[in-house]
């Protein structure tokens, strides 16, 4: 009984933990399929919706919900500053040079931080309060259904954007060709902007709803960014359900390594599972091999 | 006559350029800090206080009317780097002394050159492996782990409890304490039931804790610096984790309060004395200096003076008192470093001798715990 209640509260906070990872994976996703780039300054976007959020809250005196709105709106215009300045300038290049220079940002951007309010950890107080809340034998916080919550409506509003409006069709059609796309007159430039700042306010949003329990500092993007990037590895880099399950199992193991195996190994579980995707189903874990049409 | 006076008066002139001229070179000190990287929290603080002291120092007067001249390069935090620097220190810039590294790593690399150089070095890190076995020119201010670990387990045998689990940060610091609460437990009578690691950057510790909410474990301690503590503190608060918490005194500072909140109530930690300074009986003979030293950082940096800062106070003072014992040379220093007794500074009261240079008993330690967000003693 006493293993069936650990392993209970294994699994929940596992899920708590793979929708963030979830989240963020999605971010990933959305820039990969309209530009082929992965942005590797996504965890970035993360830690400024945190960051962000604390500053406007304890030094600019908004309300919560103000100060949560502002920070998403200024990542998102950083992500807008980081396209035009440092991606679009480069017409031809290769997808592994723009990886290379979100890498550059992604290190710029964690400096300038640093410098403008220090290395501190900081933490934001939780939404809802932090009385536990059980659950078949296990806890979990108010603030955990906040993020369930999120991503669900992250989800639901991606789904919507992709599937069912021009824009996210056209953003669609990029991924899938982007000369065809030009071709009959959709504005590649622009699209490619368009995921930029969706990914940064998805980032961003993310962030500050991880704020109130992980904390955040200057440098809580890269670990979050390598595990949002595992998942969607994991889903095979869609905007959909595979990188929101690749999150979700991605937590799971972690936490039942951790609880049942050793702690020592958790984060070697995550990039474990991550190779072995690569080396086996490099696609992704819910996606069909591509085929070549002629 | 006239030519007489100006010639007395050219003389007198030359007189006073010599004397300026030959006025004593200042005392050239090399310090070595993590100011940057993962270990800047230590190193921060460590460079500001010791630019704060010297400064002092030199506008009384300096040391026996010589100032002194402080050195300071940033080690990142990494040993490799440490290495270059304290060459740096000892070849060109011809340091007498040397004080830091902040970390066990960095001070670990760079006593093969100290040795070998022969420039006595004040270590500001905390690892026993420093100054055990003792190093002839290396001494050092911050407290050994290990005695933190025999204030918290002296406790728990007051309190008759026996049977503890352990979770430690799987870093430099969280491992030397996991070595000594291993290594100290036996002494004390306690078992160690469980006996778990987390990740420095893991945002959640429910899945450690939910595992010794299961064991019979009657005391938790938890081994590691911000923000890690205050994320356990949180979890086991979430879990009900219904047993008394023990931390390192890696959190002894409001930070972890800020950060952990309403979760910190209840949480005991061994600390050095500096957290407490004000609530100390007034015959403490650190008291002077601990006062002395938070008042100064608070109108240097409009910042709480830390444990990590006491460590640099620590080290610039012991130097100052033993250049004015044993001269400006290096081997002076070294032997009236050795020679320093009961010298009352903000880690506790060092008393080095040939077959100690860490210098403390676990008195420079005191049992803190978290009330109403605020630090009272443990009697």
């Amino acid at each position: 009984m006493e293993l069936l209640n650990q392993v209970t509260q294994f699994v929940i906070s596992g899920l708590a933990t793979g929708s963030i990872y979830a989240l963020i994976g999605l971010s990933f996703a959305i820039i990969f399929n309209s530009t082929g780039i992965i942005n590797f300054a996504q965890g970035e976007f993360v830690m400024l919706g945190g960051v962000l959020t604390i500053f406007s809250l304890n030094v600019l005196h908004l309300p919560l919900i103000a100060a949560i709105l502002a920070a998403v709106a200024v990542t998102t215009v950083i992500g807008i500053v980081f396209e035009r300045l440092a991606i679009r300038p480069l017409k031809n290049a290769t997808p592994l040079m723009l990886i290379i220079i979100t890498i550059g940002a992604s290190i710029l951007i964690r400096g300038l931080v640093m410098l403008l309010w220090g290395k501190d950890t900081q933490a934001l107080p939780a939404f809802s309060g932090t009385d536990p809340i059980s659950v078949a034998g296990a806890t979990l916080l108010p603030q955990h259904l906040w993020i369930f919550g999120v991503t669900v409506l992250v989800i639901i509003g991606c789904r919507l954007f992709f599937n069912h409006t021009i824009s996210g069709k056209a953003m669609r059609a990029c991924s899938f060709n982007r000369r065809a796309a030009n071709l009959v007159g959709i504005s590649v430039g622009r699209m490619v902007l368009f995921s930029f700042v969706i990914s940064a306010a998805v980032g961003a949003l993310a962030g500050v709803i991880i704020a109130p329990l992980t904390m955040t500092a200057y440098d809580v993007g890269v670990m979050l960014g390598l595990k949002g990037f595992c998942a969607a590895i994991m889903g095979g880099m869609g905007s959909g359900l595979g990188t929101v399950l690749g999150g979700l199992i991605l937590g799971t193991l972690e936490s039942l390594g951790a609880g049942l195996i050793s702690s020592g190994y958790k984060d070697a579980i995550a990039f474990f599972i991550l190779l072995l995707i690569l080396f086996i189903r490099p696609q992704g874990l819910f996606k069909k091999g591509e085929t070549e049409r002629v | 006559m006239k030519k007489l006076v100006s010639t007395a008066f050219a003389s007198f002139a030359l007189f006073c350029l010599s004397t300026a001229a030959l006025a004593a070179p200042p005392i050239k000190i090399g310090a070595l800090f993590a100011v940057t990287g993962p270990a800047s929290f230590l190193g921060e603080p460590e460079r500001n206080t010791a630019q704060m002291v010297v400064d002092e120092i030199n506008k009384a007067g300096g040391v026996k009317g010589r100032k002194l001249e402080l050195i300071t390069y940033d080690t990142g935090g990494d040993a490799t780097k440490a290495v270059q620097l304290a060459n740096k220190l000892v070849k060109n810039d011809q340091v007498v002394a040397i004080i830091g590294p902040s970390t066990t790593g960095d001070s670990m690399a760079i006593i093969p050159i100290v040795e070998k150089a022969q420039v006595p070095l004040i270590s500001c890190a905390a690892g026993s492996k420093i100054t055990e076995p003792v190093k002839k020119w290396v001494f050092k201010t911050a407290q050994n782990d290990g005695l933190a670990v025999a204030k918290i387990y002296e406790q728990l045998k007051k309190e008759k409890k026996t049977k503890i689990a352990i979770l430690t940060v799987s870093d430099g610091f969280g491992a030397s304490g996991r070595e000594q609460l291993k290594a100290q437990a036996a002494h004390y009578g306690i078992q160690i039931l469980s006996d778990d690691t987390y990740g420095p950057k893991d945002t959640d510790m429910t899945a450690q804790l939910a595992k010794i909410r299961g064991s019979q474990a009657q005391a938790l301690i938890c081994w590691g610096t911000n923000p890690g503590p205050a994320v356990i503190a949180r979890n086991a608060k979430q879990l009900g984790l219904s047993i008394p918490v023990y931390m390192s005194h890696g959190v002894s500072s409001k930070k972890f309060i800020e950060l952990a909140g309403d979760a910190a109530e209840g949480i005991k930690l061994p600390s050095g004395k500096v957290l407490v300074a004000d609530l100390l009986p007034k015959n403490d003979k650190q008291r002077a200096s601990l006062l002395a030293f938070i008042k100064d950082y608070q109108n240097h940096f409009r910042a709480e003076g830390d444990h990590f800062g006491g460590h640099a106070w620590d080290a610039v003072m012991l130097l100052k008192g033993a250049i004015e014992k044993g001269g400006d040379t290096s081997a002076g220093i070294r032997n009236a470093l050795e020679n320093t007794r009961n010298f009352a500074g903000i880690g506790g009261i060092f008393s080095y001798s040939a077959k100690d240079h860490a210098g403390l008993t676990k008195d420079a330690f005191t049992l803190v715990e978290v009330r109403k967000k605020d630090w009272v003693l443990v009697k």
